[in-house]
């Protein structure tokens, strides 16, 4: 299974998790096993067209998907697979 | 055709007629710190056309010195803090920034030749990590999965475990942030606009914008409406404003400053930034844009009311600050 870095901002979803292990073949299969093991999450990450949202950026490694092959990228369970908000300000919850 | 000719002979063209109009006397200053603050109010005439009885104007931050509103707040930070010794002796300023602070110190401190270490989410664009390096700052990465309050928490414990090198003004927290504002921005806005502004709209990083302006504000005028713009989810992309809700709240905050608080989406704030440079000639960026959406939701309310109205907002600073490379350059070494 991949490994999923967890921004501060979705942690509510994942019950404060930083990592979560996912099972996919792709990104697109990793973010719809994401919302089925914590349902909210994709919405966060992707628009009601489900195309990730353009201040979401997905990294497989160390690179980003839209430099690869979007949301079609493949996921191998040796990946770690890192979301991050496109900028830095405010985005870390308290708790 | 003939008498369109006749008259370009005759008379200047009109966009001639125009600048000799507004062309200004440059002032001259000593010192680059003389420039921040007084920054121009550019009425947004294209975005307000749909709001009959209503202007919105913007107020230029981006016209300081180092490219952004963080500028007033830096110097009145740094020029405190000298005044009280805080820096004496080669104490180096350390704090945590998103970038526009970060390259405000970093400008204030190179003018008054006094080091400084910053702390920033390494996520932050490439071009911001090298200009405040230029400046000479000191630069120390934090987690970028942390956000910002990972960048606080480090610079916090650096200033607590080393005080006789590193002072910790902590902009969240610091009183001169806001002071800034009353003492500049809130009456540059009450003078520019001839005592007109009845509404005054901005988003929330630290706040010290929107605390300082609309303390003044009230305090000319309790009926001006001051309203604060916060990005409408934990998870968002208006860089420089803070979700409160989810965020550690900064100490200098005051809800009861402010009259209303708009909840702005990131796609909308986007868009409205791109749509101030394509109708207005502004290029601004994200948070500029969240504000502009802001300001027009206020005045089509007003339009609504059928009230008159004077809606002054803050273009915090430009959008070639958010250039990312493209696909085809993503190697680009910048």
């Amino acid at each position: 299974m991949a490994t999923v870095r967890i921004p501060t901002p979705l942690r509510k979803y994942t019950q404060g998790a930083e990592e979560v292990q996912i099972n996919a073949g792709t990104v697109r299969e990793l973010i719809e096993n994401l919302e089925t093991a914590h349902p909210g999450i994709r919405e966060r990450i992707c628009d009601d067209k489900g195309a990730v949202r353009r201040f979401v950026n997905v990294f497989v490694g160390e690179e980003d998907i839209r430099f690869l092959d979007n949301l079609d990228t493949a996921v191998k369970d040796s990946d770690e697979v890192s979301i991050v908000p496109a900028i830095a300000g405010g985005t870390t919850t308290t708790s | 055709m003939a008498d369109a000719v006749a008259q370009r002979t005759d008379t200047p063209p009109p966009a001639a007629v125009q600048l000799a109009r507004t062309t200004r006397t440059a002032i001259r200053v000593d010192c680059i710190l003389d420039l921040i603050g007084n920054t121009p109010l550019v009425r947004l005439g294209t975005i307000d056309r749909d709001c009959p009885a209503v202007e919105i104007w913007a107020k230029c931050e981006f016209a300081n010195p180092g490219g952004s509103v963080k500028d007033r707040a830096a110097k009145r930070i740094i020029t405190d803090a000298l005044a009280r010794g805080d820096l004496d002796n080669g104490v180096r300023l350390v704090d945590s920034t998103s970038g526009n602070t970060g390259i405000a110190y970093s400008l204030v401190g190179a003018a008054l030749g006094l080091p400084i270490s910053l702390v920033m989410p390494s996520n932050v664009s490439n071009p911001r990590k090298q200009v405040t390096a230029g400046f000479g700052t000191e630069i120390i990465f934090s987690d970028p999965m942390e956000g910002s309050d990972g960048a606080i928490v480090i610079a916090r414990e650096l200033a607590e475990a080393n005080p006789d090198k590193y002072y910790y003004p902590n902009q969240y927290a610091n009183d001169s942030n806001w002071r800034a504002h009353y003492d500049g921005t809130g009456p540059e806005i009450l003078a520019q606009t001839n005592g007109r502004v009845t509404h005054f709209v901005t988003g929330i990083g630290t706040s010290g914008t929107i605390m300082g302006t609309a303390r003044f504000l009230h305090d000319h005028d309790p009926s001006i409406q001051c309203i604060g713009v916060q990005p409408d989810d934990a998870m968002h992309g208006l860089e420089g404003l803070k979700h409160i809700p989810s965020s550690l709240v900064p100490p200098i905050y005051d809800e009861s400053v402010l009259d209303d608080t708009i909840w702005m989406s990131t796609e909308v704030g986007w868009d409205m930034a791109e749509r101030i440079a394509s109708d207005e000639g502004l290029f601004v960026g994200h948070s500029a844009g969240g504000n502009v959406a802001a300001a027009l939701h206020v005045a089509r309310g007003l339009v609504e009311q059928g009230k008159r109205g004077v809606v002054v907002t803050v273009l915090c600073d430009r959008g070639d600050r958010y250039f990312a490379p493209l696909t085809w350059e993503k190697h680009y070494v910048w």
